[in-house]
Formats: C-alpha cells, structure tokens, sequence
C-alpha cells in the first residue's frame, strides 16, 4: 500500500516519465488481469472462451512474465447480468489485486465494471462494449475503450450509406440501451448528410421471428433498413429480409456485424451489405500472420474484439514493462501518453477521456463468387481515421477532455 | 385506402396471415407437450431443446450426408422420437409416480444438458440452413409477399395436428391409450402393453417436437438457442388452451399467433409479452384452460 501511494505522488510530480530506472515495483509479485465477459450465451462466439485465448496468446507473447513477475490471467461470466459484472469485479480487485480489469461484451455491465474500477482505483479496458456513453456522460480516468463505440458505427456505416445515396432510412431497433442509442446516433448522421428517417419500431430483445416487422419495414417506402440490433437479432432479421424479398426494394445498412455473424448468414444472404469494423484479419500481413495463429488454436477466424483482446492486453503489458511496476495511475498515465502500436492499429493514441483513437473500415461484404476461400468475407470500401469516427473533444461532455 | 387504428387493411391482412404462419410452430409444439402431459403427466420441459435437435439434426444430415430436406423432414423426428425414447426409458418413467415437479425438474436439466453440449460444438451464432429448391421464392398475394416456404409451414402444421388429434381421438390406438393412461391396470388385464404405449407416446410428442424443428430450420438460424426463445412461449399456450387439451392446444396456438402478429403492428414493444398478459387473464377467469375440464 505505501508503494502505492509513494508511486501515486510520483506519478503527480511527474517523476515517473524519468525513466524506466524508476520502478515502484509489482505489487504481489504478480501481475493479475481479470477478464469478464459474456461466456455461454448470445455474444459468446465474438468474444467469450476465444477472447480469453487471444488474452493468453498476449500473454504469452509478453514472455509469461516481466521482470521476473509471472503474469496471470483470470476470467469470469457475467452472464449479460450488471449485478454479477460487478461483484465478481469487485471481489477480484479486493480478494484477487488484479492490475487490470478487462470487459468483455455487454455495455449495460460494463458501465457497471466502469464504476467499480473507478471507486477502487484500477485500470480498466473495455473492449466489448459499445456505448458510447464509457467515454463520454460516464468517462472515468480509470477507463479506457479500446476497438469501437457506437459513435464510431453510426458515422462509419450511417455515413457511408447516405453517401452511396441511401437517403431515406427506416429503423429495426433492439428494445434496450444499446439499441437505442445505436439508433440515436445513427439517425443524428443520416439527418446531418441530409437524410431522412422515415419510421422506426423497437423489437423486443430475442425476437425470434422478424417478418411482421419487415412488412413495416417494406410500407414505409425508404430506401435502407437500418439494423440496429445484434447477434441472434440481427442475423433473424437478415435471413427474415431476404425470405420476403424486402431486399429486392430496400438496402440493408447492420450497424453492429461481426465476422462470425457474416459466417453464420453466408455471403448468399449478406452479399453487398456495408458494415463498419476496426478490424479485419485479411488487412496486411501482419493482421494475417496474428489471425492465422489464432485459427489454428480456435478453428475460426477472430472477431475484431478478439483481435482488440490481443492488442489491448499487450499494450498494457508493454506498459508495465516500460514502466517496471504495476500501479494504476503510472499506467494510466503510462497508456494516455504512448500509442497502441501493433498489427491492430497503428500509431494509435489513447484520448484523455480514454476513447483509443483507433482507426475504422467500412466494409463492404462480397459476392458469393468473389470470395476465393472460407472466411473471405469482406472488401475493404474506406479507411477512416480514428479522430474522425469518434466523438471529438467538442461535442464531449467528459471532463477529463476540459482543461 | 381504408385503415384500421391507422393500419391499412393491407399491411393488417399481411400481418394476420404471418400470425397464422406463427401460430403454426405453437400449435406443433404445444400439440407435443399437450400429448404428453395428457397421457402421462408429464411436463416436458426438454420440449424446447429436442425441438432444436430436430432442427441440428436436419442440418447434419445435410452437412454431412447429403441427405435433402423432405428426406430429413421424416428422418429427423425419428431421430428425434428415438432419442425421447431413449430418455423415456433410462430417465423419465422412474419419476411417473411422484409430483409433476420432478418431471419438469429433470427434463429441465435434460435442457440444459443438451443445449450445452450443442454450444459447445456448434457455439450460438447459428448455422445457416437454405430453403429447399421446390418452395423458394413467392407469390405477390396483392396485399403482401408471401414466402411460399412460409405457406407450406401452414399446411403441413395443419395437416400434422389433423392426423394426431385424429388418431388420439378417434381411433382404436388413441383408444387404448386414453384407456390406458387412465386405468393402466384393467387395461393390461386386457392384454394390452401398457408402459410399451406410453413410452412410444412421448417418443410421438418430442418427435413433433423434431418435426417443428425441421420446418423452423430454414426460417430461423439453426442455433443452440433456438428452443430456450420458443419453449417458455409455447408453455403459455399450453396453459391458456388447458394442459392436456389437444384441440384446444391446436386452436390456442394459432390463435395466439395472430394476437400476437397484431401486437407487433400496434405495439411492437410488447409483443413478447402478449401471450403472458392473455395467460395471466385466462387464468383468472378460467384457471382450467380455455378448453381444459376442471377436475
């Protein structure tokens, strides 16, 4: 606890950007990472028991230890519940001293691990997640969201879609937090290219049958159905939009799509759609090298929050290393200072509200007889800077952003 | 265009006939564990997650073997009949003389069990399955596009609740089985094999289970899921028509479809609600079912 405080007061002075030679040390003699995320249920394949792979994977390209400190790894359901989040984060700060909590998929527990991490003090990396909100009305120094946000998705995918000329948009919304703003945001982007929404119906969390809801979709008369849902949701919706030839007369824009959701469909079903992903593990060879390494451990390709797992732990990692100690606000400071710089994104920086300013694709998902091999899925359509698709410090209310 | 609460009469037509098509599962499935409560008392919890084996079944069979949709229409409720059997004899028939609770207990473990062991395999994202050659496509009804896959779920859900509650109710088979589970003893004075009836009874109740599974397969992701979305749903059904009614499993499913097809125009929120509102309703009104006989 003294080495803590002593290396907190060093830390304000400013003392610690001296140099590696002043080590506070590692509390424990070891450097615990604790990972909470959805394990067994409708989010489980983009990130779950393979997110905690590519967790170890960084691990063991760190070496399995930093100056001699074995680096552990633990990891925990939270079962999409907020309550469980965080007590189990709790539990492990206090019981377990993890240095740093991880979030898995779920943005309703992550707020929740957010407010744990920042009373206890502890680094914590949200990775799953997509509100917005963890940078922005609910930033904490303590956090940092690394990968994506909904912002990020209305203004990758919104954009390019009015762009293109879908101008008229109608919303199939998830009935919850994310959902919502998902919808929020993306409307605000539509509506500032000069689009308009036409309509818009919120369908209860795993619905199972989607089509009552495409024939709204279909009598509204707009153009691009935007998707702002999910998971099961969102891969029932497509195949409901294609089953009633709602694609021969409107687009579809998804808001949130992961690989696997793409692998799931198939390209029959999902051919032409624009999607927005900070990832891809056909973008260079070094993303090819890291994904073909994660394949041949999980017989499938990674999604980008697995690939974000990766690179957010061996940032972290390198951290402690440059720094030879594992307290928070040293590395807080640490990570708020030096760039992400790996095969995910590169030459990154991390904001002070703590949004990684990574960059964003559009994609766009090819044709059937474009793609050569399984997994092939995707045409890179736009590069966009992470400055750009984020939240910029002026339209912020965090105050971590106002000095 | 004339227009009801702001709906036009066309896009309502549209949304009654996609109740209907709903109904249909619910009328399958809660036919299925109105069979099996009815016989043998017996709350079928593993109802949802044999349904979803139905569909895996179906997808394996065409991953693997080759073999078509309409070969695995009737392939994949025997597999599926057989596997109840298997759980019938090993598991289930200790438990028919206790309370219904260890039933409900143990085929919910059996759920559990089984839906983990395909997400463990297979994960939750699903696997995709196409529509068959023959019922791709649609026909332009004026008011709607209706998928003629969609169509077909209608007519061979109706037709498969016709042929049961027929043979349960007005043949010599369903006789004795009615008989049987009523008084198992003077029956099998008769020389009639009791526990050889009951067992091939459940082993037809999850088999239509197996059959809905099939038919969803190409409409839904076939996923681990699939049958913990519906299951919960269907019992309600099952509760609302009266627990071990068979017509009146029938008639509830396809009209709770409808119900809540029109939910999901004027309130879309609440459309997975629906059905429970409507239960808690009955149930207050009617606590046998609104087709149940009071005992």
């Amino acid at each position: 606890m003294k080495l803590r405080t002593l290396s907190t007061a060093l830390a304000f002075a400013g003392l610690t950007a001296a140099g590696p030679g002043f080590a506070a040390g590692i509390s424990n003699d070891v450097i615990r990472i604790g990972f909470i995320t959805d394990m067994s249920s409708v989010y489980s394949d983009i990130d779950g028991p393979a997110g905690v792979d590519a967790i170890k994977m960084a691990i063991e390209d760190a070496g399995g230890e930093i100056n001699g400190k074995k680096i552990e790894l633990i990891s925990a359901d939270h079962q999409n519940k907020a309550d469980i989040a965080s007590s189990r984060a709790r539990e492990w700060i206090d019981e377990q001293h993890i240095d740093l909590l991880l979030g898995g998929t779920n943005s309703a527990t992550n707020l929740a691990m957010a407010g744990v991490a920042k009373e206890k003090k502890v680094p914590f990396i949200a990775v799953g997640p997509g509100s917005s909100n963890l940078t922005n009305s609910q930033c904490s120094p303590y956090t940092i969201h690394y990968a994506y946000d909904t912002v990020a998705l209305a203004r990758g995918t919104g954009g390019a879609v009015v762009e293109h000329g879908g101008k008229s948009w109608f919303f199939l919304t998830a009935d919850y937090a994310f959902g919502h703003s998902l919808e929020r945001d993306t409307s605000k982007v539509v509506k500032d290219a000069g689009g308009t929404v036409v309509g818009s119906v919120n369908v209860p969390l795993a619905t199972t049958d989607f089509s009552s809801f495409m024939l709204q979709a279909q009598s509204s008369g707009a153009k691009i159905l935007g998707l702002a849902n999910a998971g099961g949701d969102f891969v029932n919706s497509v195949k409901a939009a294609k089953e009633f030839g709602i694609t021969s007369t409107m687009n579809l824009a998804g808001l949130l799509v992961f690989i696997n959701d793409v692998h799931a469909l198939g390209l029959e079903a999902t051919q032409g759609m624009y999607l927005t992903s900070a990832w891809y593990w056909d973008l260079d060879d070094e993303s090819r090298k890291w994904a073909q390494r994660f394949f041949e451990r999980n017989k499938r390709m990674p999604s980008f929050l697995q690939a974000g797992d990766y690179s957010a732990v061996s940032y972290f990692l390198r951290g402690v290393k440059e720094t030879g100690t594992d307290d928070a606000d040293t590395l807080m400071k640490w990570m708020k200072s030096n760039k992400v710089n790996d095969f995910f994104t590169h030459d990154t920086t991390v904001r002070a509200d703590g949004r990684v300013l990574n960059q964003m694709y559009l994609m766009q998902v090819k044709k059937p007889d474009e793609s050569k091999k399984a997994w092939d899925y995707y045409n890179i359509v736009a590069k966009m800077k992470g400055e750009d698709v984020y939240t910029s410090p002026e339209e912020s209310t965090c105050p971590l952003l106002k000095k | 265009m004339t227009a009801i609460f702001g709906v036009p009469i066309q896009g309502l037509l549209g949304q009654l006939l996609l109740g209907l098509v709903n109904g249909s599962f619910y009328a399958v499935l809660s036919l299925g564990l109105a069979v099996i409560f009815g016989l043998l008392n017996i709350i079928n919890f593993a109802h949802g997650a044999l349904y979803m084996l139905g569909a895996f079944v179906a997808w394996m069979g065409l991953q693997y073997l080759g073999l078509n949709y309409w070969l695995m229409l009737i392939l994949a409720p025997l597999v599926v009949g057989a596997v109840g059997i298997i759980l019938e004899r090993t598991l289930i028939r200790h438990l028919y003389k206790l309370d219904h609770l260890y039933g409900l207990l143990l085929t919910f473990g059996l759920t559990l069990l089984i839906e983990g062991l395909f997400r463990s395999m297979y994960g939750v994202s699903g696997q995709p399955y196409a529509t068959p050659k023959l019922l791709q496509g649609g026909v332009n009804l004026g008011f709607m596009y209706l998928p003629i896959y969609r169509g077909w779920v209608v007519v061979a859900s109706i037709i498969v609740c016709l042929l049961t509650w027929f043979v349960i109710e007005r043949t010599r088979l369903g006789a004795l089985l009615r008989a049987g589970t009523e008084n198992p003893k003077l029956v099998e004075a008769f020389g009639v094999n009791v526990p050889l009836l009951v067992t091939l009874t459940y082993g037809f109740g999850v088999a239509l289970a197996g059959f809905a599974g099939v038919l969803a397969a190409p409409i839904m992701q076939v996923s681990p899921l699939m049958g913990s979305n519906l299951i919960i749903v269907v019992f309600a059904v099952v509760v609302i028509g009266g627990m071990g009614s068979i017509l009146g499993s029938i008639l509830t499913g396809l009209g709770l479809g409808v119900i809540e097809g029109l939910t999901k125009v004027f309130w879309p929120e609440a459309s997975n609600t629906v059905v429970f509102i409507i239960m808690v309703i009955v149930l207050l009104l009617r606590p046998a079912g609104l087709f149940g006989k009071e005992k």
